[in-house]
Parts: C-alpha cells; structure tokens; sequence
C-alpha cells in the first residue's frame, strides 16, 4: 500500500479517532440543542439590531432579557414576548421598548393565538435583517480578497493589547506594514467573565482591549485602510469566548471579523466557566461563524501551559479532533477550523525539536484541510531574552518545516510584559529571516520511514485513540470533571454562569436559531450592498 | 556603523574624587564588566520616536550620556516604520557602585523540605490534612502562578502541593473575588490561603492583596496570629519586590521562581508547632 503522507498513518487508527470524537461529542451536541442561555436569547436581539447600554453602561439587551426572564422565563426563548410587547405597546423601535423595560413600564407574556403569529413574523423579519447583514459582510471580505489581495500562507498573526483602541489602531496599521497578515486585539483581562458586552470605543483595559461592537468597527476599518495600501487583506481577529460568547460571535459577524478565538473546552478549563454554558454557547457561536465565513482558531496550546508538551501531546490531538467535531456539527467547514497547537517542549529535554517536528506534522496530516494555528514558545520563555529569541527562530523553522498555516509570532519578552514596539518589529525579522531563508524546504522535509519522527506521531496518534475511548465511555462532560484535559478538574455543576443556562421548553422559539438550523451557511445567501 | 560620542572623561579610578578615606576603607567598588575588569561596559536597547538618521543617533547618544554611559556606541540603528528608530547602544557606566554597602538578603529562615519530608511532618505534627485553598483573584486571569504552585504538574520538574499526600488542595483558579475567597477558606477551615497575582496594571497586584488580606483579618477578628485563628496568609507573584508582607498585611511574600517545594515547606515551618517539624 502507498504511505500514508509523510508520516504514514493508519488510516485505520484515524479514522477511529474521528468515530470515537463523534461519540463522544454526541451527548454534548444533544444538549446544546435542547438549551439555551441568557447569552444566546441576547444574541438574538443583538443581530435584531439592537445596540447602546444605560448610562451606568448596562446594555440594552441585558435589559430586556433579564426582564423577560424575570417576568416569564427563558424557557420560551425572548422573541415572542419581546415582540409581541413592541406589536403591541407605544414603542418604535426595540430600544424605546428596553428604556421603558429598565424603568419597570413593561410587563411581558408569552403571546398565543394570533397575537403568536404576528410577534413570530416579526422577530423572523427582525433576525432575517440581522443574517442578512451578516451575509453581506462575508460577501465584502470575498470581495476585497479578490480585488486586494489574499497573502499567502504561513500568516504571520500578531497581537496588539494596549488597552486603548485608538492606540491598538496605529500599532496594528504598523504591524501590518512590518508584514503581520493577521492582527489579534488582545481582550481585556478579565472580560470573559462579564456577563455583559461593554459598550462604544474604549480607552482602558487590562493587559487588553475590551471586545466591543465599536473597537471591531473601528479596527476592521483601519485594517481595510492599510489592506488597501499594502495590497494585501489584513484579517482580524478577536475572541468568541467567556460568557457572552454568542453576542461577541454575532458582532464579529455583523462588523465583518475575519477569525475568532472559539476553542470547545478553553472558557471550562481555564477560566471556570460552567461546562453547559460554555457547550451550549459555543454551538450558536460556530453556527454564527459558518455563516459569517469566520475562521475559528481553537485553543490547545494552552493545555501545553499547564500539562506537559510530551506527556500531554495526545489531548492536544484529542482536543482537536473534538473541536473539529463540534464544528463540523456547527456547520463549519474544514477551511474555517484554525485548530491550535504549540511549540512548548521543554527545550531542555533531549531531542526536543526532533519531537516538536513529530507534533507539528502529525496535526498537518490529521487536518490536510485546516489552516492550522500554531503557536510560539511561552511556557520555557526564561525572561534570558537572547536565548527565548533564538527558540522562537527554533519555531518558526518547525512551522515553515511542517507547513503551519497561521503563525503566531513569538515574542523574546514573552512573560515579561506585552509586547513594545521593537519587541514586535525583532520578532518578524527572525520569522522574514526563516521564511525567507527556508523557501519550499517543506518539500524536502520527508521524515525517514519508522524514524524517530514518524515514530513519535504514531505512538501520539495511539495515545489520543485510547484516551478518546475513555473519553466516549466516561461521557466528556466527566473526562472535563476528571482533569483530563489542562490537568484542572471542572465539574459539569459548578464553575461560572451556570444560572444562565435553561432548558427549551417545547414551542421554544429563536428565529436566528431557526435560520442557522435550517439554511446551509455557505451557500451565497446575500448580494453584496453597494458601498456608500 | 558605529558613531562615538565625544571622548569622555578619562576613566577614573576606582573610588578617586571622593573624601579623604577613612582609616579603613571598607568600601567595595564595582562596575559592570565587559571583558577587561573595570571597563564598565553596558548594552541596552531602546526605540526613539523619531525618524531614523543622524539626528536620532545623535539623540541616542545624548539619553546614553544622561543615562551615565560615557563614552558611548550607536551600534545598531533601524527604522521601524516612519516614526520610529530602535537603538542598540554600548556605553561605558560611569556610575560607581560600593558591593560593601549592599545588605546579604536574608537567608532562607526555614529548612527546604522534601515532599516525603513536608507529608511527614504534618502527619506528625497535625493527624490530619494540611488545607490549602488557592486562587487567582481580582481581575486577574493568569493562573499559570497558582498552577505552578498547586497542581500536580509543578514546576521546575518539583510537583505541585496537589502531590503531596498530607496536602489537601482547593485550587479556585482565575478571577475569584475576595469574597467567594473569604467563604471557601471559611467553609474549608484552611490552614493556608495562597493568592497568585501576576497582572500589575496600575498597581493591581497590590490593592488587591491588600484588600484580600483586610477582608480576612475583618472575617477573623479574634485571631492570635496566623494558623492561631485564622489562616496563613501568602502571596506569590513576579512584581512584589518593592513592598514587604507588612505592607500588604499578608504574612508572606514569594517572587518570580518560587518552587512548591519552597512553598510546602515554609507552610511546614509557619504552621506546625516548631519543636515537631524539625
């Protein structure tokens, strides 16, 4: 028989992997359709249009979802009670109805007979107008991708996090420039635990840049002035995750965001988000992004940060293979799933760059399709910057070696602070050097049969195989509650936001949720708008 | 390219210009080494916000001299986009520094355990399990700290207090307000209470910690002391060296390289009556 690529796989053994995922994703998958959360009802008034916050900042959707479910729980979904109050009340527009909600002049019910129709039909409309948005914003990025220019891969991916936008705007224009295809706004610490959107362009964070409607508007801006001036499309990323994940998703596709952060397990494992909310959350996130045509980068890297890169190199498999699942499911294609892995073996460790190729190349072959996101050094990052800079150039070789397809640029003052100016500009020297210096040598990187390398990737392959096994025995939600992924322990019960989270009750009506269930995503839904 | 500043001043000699010496000069002068002992030799680098050329050397130079390199070396200047020019700069110190007068940090004051060590002294000392309960807290998000310290996995190839078999670990993880933290150490009757902090915008780290350890000693008003009352309190983190425990009113302060060994056994030493953990 012909090898298997250059690694030479059992297909056998991949295919297995990839039933042992489905099974074990399926229960989850079950349950994210029989739920919903205040996140995902608020997104739903979100792509509806609805935008603007109290002046103590709490947003408009916050209030009307809180007081419908308040008043007659979420079981039903928010769009009949929303609007059949807006058919039948004194209010305009969605906004007039969430002032007099917050000022307790609204009491809503759940509509029946005709009045049921009527209020379907228009939050149909309402949500119809929102896809369509969302619709010709991926029919503009097609657009500029054939009229500026799609870089080839690797990208280079480079991250600002000033905290302030208006400063995060000249950063990312002069990254750009210096040759970064992808910017990534950090968030501000600590926003994955708000259960609210902040609101408008914003000048202060922590370590990062709250995710707001405006800042997206604002930087994608910038980012198609200096696409046009480079020739090439810059994409822009942001992060899908933490407890309002569902809204951030629909703003990123209703401002025309090109990647979004949206890993399966991320928010549980690292930031005690309930398992359900994050689950159910997640499953509206991705069909948002199929549709927007938003390629999601997932996050296994991080598992690397806490376990260790050798002995835990299978769940980063295992986790890929869920997130691919998960996806799949979601409606995303093989093109939009940026899978995550690391470069983070202790490089003290013998043989630690021969095992990194092991990793880097397996992951290329189980996802031929995925534009891979392959991650730089942070863990075994001394602060001695002059040796970080030369295993970041370590890297770089390992992704050009493997044909990594989004390359996040490491940083030598990686853990000492965010990243300054020169920091930036030094760290895409040493990738234009490697790019450069290397050429095609992918082509010539055939590692020797049964060799030490192809070695390595089998016995990982077997590893994610048995661990999967146990996964889809056990049930993920108990894998997760066992520590198996990130080495940290999260029950199915506890962590952040689970009081968010309800059951469908039947007659449950989300008319986005209709819509992504009903329609493929990526057929041509919307003829562009003609621009202003 | 390289561009000189104007000569400096001759190199002095150690410890000359100064008042008559003493009877005995105790004084122990150093300056950096390069690769002739006294040639004082510095390396830093540093972006301008100016456009790169002459003009922006020249002012290179100038913040060299300001800085006390003297004389000083542009070895590397590059644009970085029009506004900008980073520096690579070598310079002599003319700063003096007297290594006498520089206090020896304190030793270590409690014995470094090993794990088997650390499990047997609290056997012997408690006949129960030592709690611990650990989070990162404030806004803070970054649990690589805590985890180092906790979770099985440790660091630097030494395992986590979660391995230690007469350690029992509550890890809260990221973003736990003071008060949930309150509550668990309550709820958990802890012994020790570990807060990792490693965000420092505007001083995050330290109003935070402050604000932990005043609501504990609020929630424990009759306390004696640490472990007398109320729990140990500790906070590790990499930018905690220009304040001591004092300030912050926590009973100890562990910086950037701390290992779980370091930690259990100073839980050990701070926790168990002295006379049974030696």
């Amino acid at each position: 028989m012909a090898p298997q690529g250059k690694l030479d796989l059992d297909p056998e053994a991949v295919r297995a992997a990839r039933r042992l995922a489905a099974r074990a994703a399926e229960p989850v998958i079950r349950m994210a359709r029989t739920h919903t959360t205040v996140s995902v009802e608020r997104a739903l008034l979100r792509l509806a249009g609805l935008t603007g916050a109290d002046d103590g900042g709490r947003p408009w959707v916050n209030h009307l979802a809180d007081a419908v479910r308040d008043q007659v729980g979420l079981e039903g979904g928010v769009a009949l009670p929303v609007w059949d109050a807006l058919l039948n009340g004194p209010y305009g527009t969605l906004r007039d109805l969430a002032e007099a909600t917050a000022r307790g002049r609204v009491t809503f019910r759940h509509p029946g007979g005709a009045d049921a129709g009527h209020a379907r039909d228009a939050a149909r409309a309402a949500a119809r107008g929102g896809m369509d948005r969302v619709d010709r914003r991926r029919a503009e990025r097609d657009r500029m991708l054939r009229e500026v220019g799609d870089p080839p891969q690797p990208w280079i991916y480079l991250i600002v996090a000033t905290g302030d936008i208006y400063e995060d705007i000249p950063q990312a224009q002069a990254a750009a420039r210096e040759g970064a295809d992808v910017v990534a706004v950090i968030r501000s610490t600590g926003q994955s635990l708000l259960d609210f959107v902040p609101e408008g362009a914003t000048r202060e964070g922590y370590a990062g840049t709250y995710a707001t409607q405006e800042n997206f508007r604002l930087m994608r801006s910038a980012l198609d002035d200096v696409s046009r001036e480079l020739g090439r499309y810059v994409r822009l990323t942001n992060y899908a995750s933490g407890l309002c994940m569902p809204e951030i998703a629909t703003l990123a596709g209703l401002e025309r965001l090109d990647m979004m952060l949206n890993d399966c397990m991320y928010g549980i494992i690292f930031r005690d988000i309930n398992p359900r909310r994050t689950f159910i959350d997640q499953r509206f996130s991705r069909q948002i992004h199929a549709r927007a045509g938003i390629v999601i980068n997932t996050g296994e890297d991080n598992y690397l940060t806490t376990a260790d890169a050798v002995d835990a190199a299978h769940t980063v498999v295992v986790s890929q293979l869920l997130n691919e699942r998960f996806g799949h499911e979601a409606g995303l294609a093989d093109g939009q799933l940026g899978l995550g892995h690391a470069f983070e073996i202790n490089p003290s460790v013998p043989q630690s760059f021969r095992m990194e190729l092991a990793h880097a190349q397996l992951v290329r072959e189980l996802f031929p399709d995925a534009p891979l996101k392959y991650m730089p050094p942070t863990k075994h990052m001394t602060g001695n910057i002059f040796a970080g800079y030369l295993l970041d150039a370590f890297f770089n070789l390992a992704g050009v070696m493997t044909g990594q397809s989004i390359i996040l640029i490491g940083m030598m003052t990686e853990g000492i602070h965010t990243p300054w100016l020169s920091d930036r500009d030094l760290a895409l020297e040493n990738v234009r050097y490697v790019r450069d210096a290397c050429g095609s040598l992918a082509e010539d990187f055939v590692p020797r049969p049964d060799g030490f390398v192809a070695e390595r990737a089998r016995r990982v392959l077997a590893e994610s195989v048995d661990l999967l096994e146990r996964v889809a025995d056990d049930g993920l939600l108990d894998a997760i509650a066992q520590g198996t992924f990130g080495v940290t322990r999260r029950p199915a019960d506890g962590g952040k936001g689970l009081d968010g989270v309800v059951e469908r009750a039947d007659g449950y009506f989300n008319p986005a949720i209709e819509i992504l269930d009903s329609e493929d995503p990526h057929t041509a839904h919307a003829q562009e708008e003609v621009p202003a | 390219m390289t561009i000189q500043s104007p000569a400096g001043n001759a190199a002095a000699p150690a410890g000359s210009g100064e008042a008559p010496a003493e009877p005995a000069d105790t004084r122990q002068v150093i300056r950096p080494y390069g690769d002739t002992t006294g040639d004082g030799m510095v390396q830093m680098s540093f972006t301008l916000p100016v456009p790169a050329g002459k003009r922006a050397e020249a002012a290179a130079l100038q913040l060299a001299g300001k800085m006390g390199l003297e004389p000083a070396s542009v070895v590397h200047a590059k644009p970085m986009g029009p506004d900008f020019t980073f520096f690579i700069v070598y310079g002599r110190a003319q700063h003096l520094i007297d290594y006498a007068s520089i206090p020896a940090p304190p030793e270590r004051e409690f014995p470094l355990l090993s794990a088997k060590e650390a499990d047997l002294a609290i056997r012997g000392a408690l006949n129960r399990r030592l709690v611990v309960v650990g989070a990162c807290i404030g806004t803070d998000a970054h649990t690589v700290g805590i985890d180092a310290i906790l979770n099985v996995k440790g660091f630097a190839g030494e395992k986590g207090l979660e391995y230690y078999r007469e350690i029992e670990v509550v890890n809260m993880g990221a973003q736990v307000t003071v008060a949930e933290l309150v509550e668990r150490a309550k709820e958990r009757d802890a012994d020790a209470v570990l807060v990792s902090q490693v965000v420092t915008q505007r001083n995050a780290h330290l109003h935070n910690t402050k604000q932990m350890a005043a609501a504990f000693h609020a929630e424990y008003p009759t306390a004696v002391a640490a472990g007398m009352g109320r729990p140990l309190l500790v906070v590790g983190g990499p930018r905690f060296d220009t304040v001591s425990a004092e300030d912050l009113g926590v009973d100890r302060i562990f910086g950037k390289g701390t290992t779980p060994a370091e930690v259990a056994s100073y839980l050990v030493h701070a926790l168990l009556p002295r006379e049974e953990n030696r």
